[in-house]
């Protein structure tokens, strides 16, 4: 996944867990039954619209509030490919890499670009829409080998040499 | 250029002068798991494929949120412990001996300097003795325990200092919630806090921790002490010189500085429902309350409780309000009974409970239901924390909270 290019959708600041999944949600058995209420309270409409390999752009603080893992394992269920946002809540971001979610921070192109743009993100080098390249702070190379391992179970089993 | 509490703590466990925004990988040198989270490291960890623990005895499992269990499901949690404990060669585990942001300091599991991680947000505690220490979740926790490393973003720093003398009805926790109004709940995000200033040197370690546990609230990965005698004596140990070293070089770069008199502070509540909600306790002044309760990893330690004692001292809690006790160990329990505490608490009316979460997590002691209004020691006063959504929860500290339990009101201690 060192580039790929996807629509995008376009969110604000703040953007807590809870709206990424209300609570009362939390009880459904599997991610795949909670992904459907996904962004509920904020645009009810925004789960079943979003496309494998979307991309979300957004402001500031994503992912705020609880330490609940659900949070980024429903966005990567929806399909979403990465999150480009302002910044990121300290345990969302950790959560997220561990299961395997691209979080990219970039303070400039949530300003730049409207929902439905198509961008183009290549790892650790630039992100680019509309022609402008917009250069990204590079992952390390451990934090790298968690998201292409699919998440830190993975990489896991995968440094245990179990089957994955 | 000079170095912070933290670019300190990890260039010494890493061997590397490190900056803020680094990601780097860390050993660890203590964990923590308490009970709510045991199934799901215990099943992760499988998961994952290991086969042991990287070092057994750097593992820590405490039961304090369900002690004792009320309901049966509960012990589904003790029995997949005790079994993770038995096959994986555990010895450092505590059933019944209190909360576990308390043992971990208490028991002498965490050392100045130190590298500690936790199932649990109010692990940022630790920091009370100069330990870097934060909350994770359960799937990096059973990475830990598989490898013994984590990696970690060294924070920028916001530095805190505050001088002077307290006036005599203000206490730690007054200080920690006007710091949390004052950078709101996100104003510490991925940031350490680090405490400097006569006030904060002159305070007891018991006194820091209730500030370093409330850390997170302003979303801080961890705030910091510097390690002094006071600490030496409070972990039992001798302090080396790297320890010593242990405070914010004169050049240190930080992100934000934030200075403050101790002679202006007074006593303070954080009202319904957000914890960076604090007002003057002098502007609550007159608000019935039904319930008070002191205890909790934030404020349930020999001081709290012996502060809460000399307000109750010779008066009784008012007849409508159940005061609800519950010291933070069972070391605390047995001091404040060999000291007088407990006994001035019973015959001013407390409803003296068993070391453990209790009422802080909602789980046993003390559940309100709509309109009901508590005055609380704990760190968090969340929608449904202690019963019912529409439970009023103000946050104060033991003085307060004691003072109130005698008007049946609010009232300025």
């Amino acid at each position: 996944m060192d580039k790929f290019t996807g629509k995008i959708w376009v969110l604000g600041d703040d953007i807590d867990t809870d709206i990424i999944i209300p609570t009362e949600y939390l009880a459904l058995k599997t991610v795949q039954d909670m992904a459907p209420y996904a962004f509920s309270p904020l645009r009810p409409e925004l789960a079943g619209q979003i496309k494998e390999g979307d991309i979300i752009v957004a402001g500031k603080n994503f992912g705020c509030g609880s330490s609940r893992e659900q949070a980024p394992e429903i966005i990567k269920a929806l399909g979403i490919k990465c999150v480009i946002a302002k910044s990121f809540a300290r345990i969302f971001f950790r959560n997220s890499i561990n299961n395997g979610l691209l979080l990219i921070e970039n303070d400039k192109l949530q300003g730049d670009v409207k929902e439905g743009d198509e961008i183009t993100v290549a790892i650790n080098e630039f992100i680019e829409c509309h022609g402008k390249q917009y250069p990204v702070t590079s992952l390390p190379q451990n934090l790298v080998d968690i998201l292409n391992a699919g998440g830190l179970v993975k990489a896991m089993q995968r440094r245990n040499n179990l089957k994955v | 250029m000079g170095s912070t509490i933290i670019e300190k703590i990890v260039r010494n466990n890493i061997g590397n002068v490190v900056h803020p925004g680094e990601i780097v990988t860390v050993n660890v040198d203590r964990v923590m798991i308490h009970d709510i989270f045991i199934p799901f490291v215990a099943s992760k960890f499988e998961e994952m494929g290991f086969q042991k623990l990287w070092d057994a005895d750097k593992v820590v499992l405490i039961y304090d949120h369900l002690v004792p269990a009320s309901q049966v499901d509960d012990t589904r949690h003790f029995r997949i412990g005790n079994e993770f404990v038995e096959k994986y060669g555990m010895k450092n585990i505590h059933r019944s001996d209190g909360i576990c942001h308390q043992l971990m300091t208490e028991a002498g599991y965490v050392k100045p300097g130190d590298i500690v991680f936790g199932t649990d947000s109010h692990t940022t505690t630790y920091g009370c003795v100069g330990a870097f220490s934060s909350g994770i979740g359960y799937t990096e926790m059973a990475s830990i325990l598989g490898t013994g490393t984590l990696w970690i973003r060294v924070p920028e720093t916001i530095k805190v200092n505050i001088t002077g003398k307290l006036p005599e009805n203000v206490m730690a926790k007054d200080i920690i919630l006007k710091l949390i109004g004052d950078l709101g709940a996100d104003g510490a995000t991925y940031k350490a806090l680090e405490f400097t200033g006569d006030t904060v040197e002159n305070m007891t370690v018991a006194s820091r921790m209730s500030m370093a546990n409330m850390a997170i609230e302003a979303g801080a990965k961890c705030a910091l002490f510097t390690p002094d005698d006071k600490t030496a004596e409070y972990c039992g140990i001798t302090l080396t010189e790297k320890e010593r070293d242990l405070a914010g070089d004169a050049d240190a770069q930080y992100c934000q500085v934030i200075a403050y008199k101790a002679e202006d502070f007074v006593p303070v509540m954080a009202c319904p429902s957000n914890v960076d909600n604090v007002k003057p306790v002098s502007e609550l002044v007159g608000k019935e309350i039904d319930q008070v309760f002191i205890g909790s990893c934030t404020n349930g330690r020999l001081e709290d409780l012996m502060a809460a004692a000399e307000v109750l001292k010779g008066k009784h809690v008012a007849p409508f309000v159940k005061l609800i006790v519950t010291p933070a160990s069972r070391r605390i329990y047995r001091e404040a009974v060999a000291n007088g505490t407990m006994a001035a608490l019973a015959e001013a009316g407390a409803i003296i409970t068993h070391p453990s979460c209790g009422l802080c997590c909602g789980r046993t002691g003390g559940i309100l239901t709509d309109g009901e209004t508590v005055i609380a020691t704990n760190n968090r006063n969340f929608l449904g924390r202690m019963g019912t959504s529409k439970v009023n929860i103000y946050l104060a500290s033991p003085k307060s909270a004691a003072a109130c339990a005698v008007a049946g009101k609010i009232i300025v201690p």
